[in-house]
């Protein structure tokens, strides 16, 4: 369910409020730019769950929870476990949210989420093998939306990276006979980088990081890009019917790599904290 | 989408070329076809590479339901589908989550060419059939169906073309086909709107550094250029043909 429904006339009338302030480098909260509202990461809010993290960015709210299972690998992958993301905007998060199966903005979310964990390595799913082809460990990441205030991508990757950072999954053994029983021992997730989103908003000709929901209703598009502790950059979205120019494109996608490294470090401290 | 190669064939082999002949910056061949479904308003037929691709228009039209109509601007609709035959294993014929996704971005992609305020209270639909795919669909998908819009006579800014570029082997290249969509590093599916310079779709998935990104997101782009050209000429010779020299 899209978080935030488009009132008309409300919306122009914030548009030219906005766009005043744009013209001077700051925000309707006072922010600049290129500022990113406080982000607070919350690992181990539930104890049932294999890793778990709450995050708050601004007044976005998101908990994410992992659990872990075996599973069949996908015949074109029998060397790799499975990583499965996926979203819900609860109905407690929004006035405009409604229950029911996840709509095609879940979808994305869910979606650019999993490819920014997936593409970048983050887990080493080779290493979640039990046995070729049969069975191997299946991570699910499963994203609450508990209150949406805007850019639900950045707060819902974080959540997922800070759930599996911290997450102690059961390990299982292959028996004599082959089959599969599970051990009391808890062993980390095979981490090899961490991954961060950084969402940026186009106002008319203004780039702006970490869109409130305000912001996203007046937005014309939207741009994620999800780059790793090595500098490169691993996934990336472009969202709504607007356009980015080259130069602007190029712009979000060193921007995002600079607060990337922001949001790591707090994601980190994040995760220290609670260890 | 793997980051590891790790198969004994050579994406790239010495002379730099690629596993089915092209250089690094090659697009594979692509041929556009335009208004071959009789009953649509518009359409496109395109191949590109072994992609074999029909983009249908419907519209503007009458809404339904009713409550989805817009008082300023016609309502856009896309379906991007794959028919259960167009890919190696059986593809289960309801909408995928992959196949949500797609309809929705490009639905974002082509909406800037669209003059959507000139036709309130109307509904346009795009339907994307993918009726063989070799990688890039959702490219030669986007450009199918701007050159549909188009024949269906709907007021566009501009046309839309697309194009991806990658990394395979450690290379950056143009135009990533299946094959190497699945062995190779990275896959980065671009649309622009060629004469206002402005980017409708972009999408990455799989690691490059930032000199990487530039150099294929350049390419990509240039790659659209030449798309552009193509759908320019398919259009050009379904409507100022010469005469009893109809390119139908």
């Amino acid at each position: 369910m899209s978080a935030v429904k488009k009132i008309i006339v409300i919306e122009q009338l914030k548009r030219n409020q906005m766009n005043e302030l744009l013209a001077r480098g700051t925000r309707l909260d006072g922010r600049g730019m290129l500022d990113t509202r406080p982000m607070t990461v919350t690992p181990n809010v539930i104890e049932k769950a294999e890793g778990s993290s709450r995050v708050l960015l601004g007044n976005t709210e998101v908990i994410a929870g992992v659990k872990v299972n075996v599973g069949t690998p996908f015949p074109d992958t029998p060397d790799k476990g499975l990583l499965v993301v996926s979203a819900e905007v609860l109905p407690l998060a929004s006035p405009y949210a409604e229950p029911g199966p996840p709509d095609e903005s879940t979808i994305e979310l869910a979606r650019v989420t999993d490819r920014g964990v997936r593409e970048s390595g983050m887990i080493d799913v080779g290493k979640l093998v039990l046995v070729e082809g049969k069975h191997v460990y299946a991570v699910f990441v499963d994203v609450s939306i508990l209150n949406a205030d805007g850019n639900l991508f950045d707060a819902v990757s974080a959540a997922v990276v800070s759930a599996l950072l911290t997450a102690k999954i059961p390990k299982y053994e292959v028996t004599a006979e082959g089959s599969i029983t599970k051990t009391e021992e808890k062993i980390p997730l095979p981490i090899q980088t961490i991954p961060a989103a950084v969402t940026m908003a186009k106002i008319g000709d203004y780039i702006l990081v970490d869109p409130d929901s305000e912001e996203e209703a007046v937005m014309d598009a939207r741009i994620t890009f999800v780059s790793d502790d090595r500098g490169n950059i691993c996934a990336g979205q472009k969202g709504l019917g607007g356009t980015f120019s080259f130069e602007q494109v190029v712009f979000a996608a060193s921007t995002a790599k600079l607060k990337g490294d922001q949001i790591r470090e707090i994601i980190k401290q994040g995760v220290h904290s609670a260890v | 989408m793997g980051k590891a190669g790790g198969d004994s064939r050579a994406l790239i082999n010495e002379q730099g070329l690629r596993i089915d002949g092209r250089k690094l910056d090659e697009l594979r061949p692509i041929k556009i076809e335009v208004g071959i479904l009789k009953n649509a308003d518009g359409s496109a037929y395109i191949e590109f590479g072994k992609n074999k691709i029909m983009a249908a228009v419907y519209g503007p039209k009458e809404v339904h339901p009713k409550h989805s109509a817009l008082p300023d601007k016609s309502v856009l609709r896309c379906r991007y589908h794959m028919s259960p035959f167009s890919t190696e294993e059986r593809k289960n014929p309801a909408p995928s989550r992959r196949e949500i996704e797609i309809s929705k971005v490009m639905r974002e992609a082509l909406e800037p060419a669209l003059m959507l305020q000139d036709y309130p209270r109307t509904a346009i639909d795009v339907f994307v059939e993918v009726l063989q795919s070799d990688g890039g669909s959702r490219c030669a998908g986007i450009s199918a169906a701007a050159v549909a819009l188009a024949d269906a006579g709907v007021n566009m800014r501009d046309l839309v073309a697309a194009c991806a570029a990658g990394k395979v082997a450690e290379q950056v290249v143009l135009d990533v086909d299946d094959t190497e969509d699945k062995e190779g590093q990275a896959d980065l599916p671009i649309a622009i709107m060629p004469n206002v310079n402005q980017v409708t779709l972009l999408q990455l998935d799989g690691q490059l550094t930032d000199e990487e990104f530039g150099k294929a997101f350049n390419w990509a782009i240039e790659g659209a250029r030449k798309v552009y050209q193509l759908q320019r000429q398919a259009l050009i010779g379904r409507y100022f043909a010469p005469e009893g020299n109809e390119n139908s």
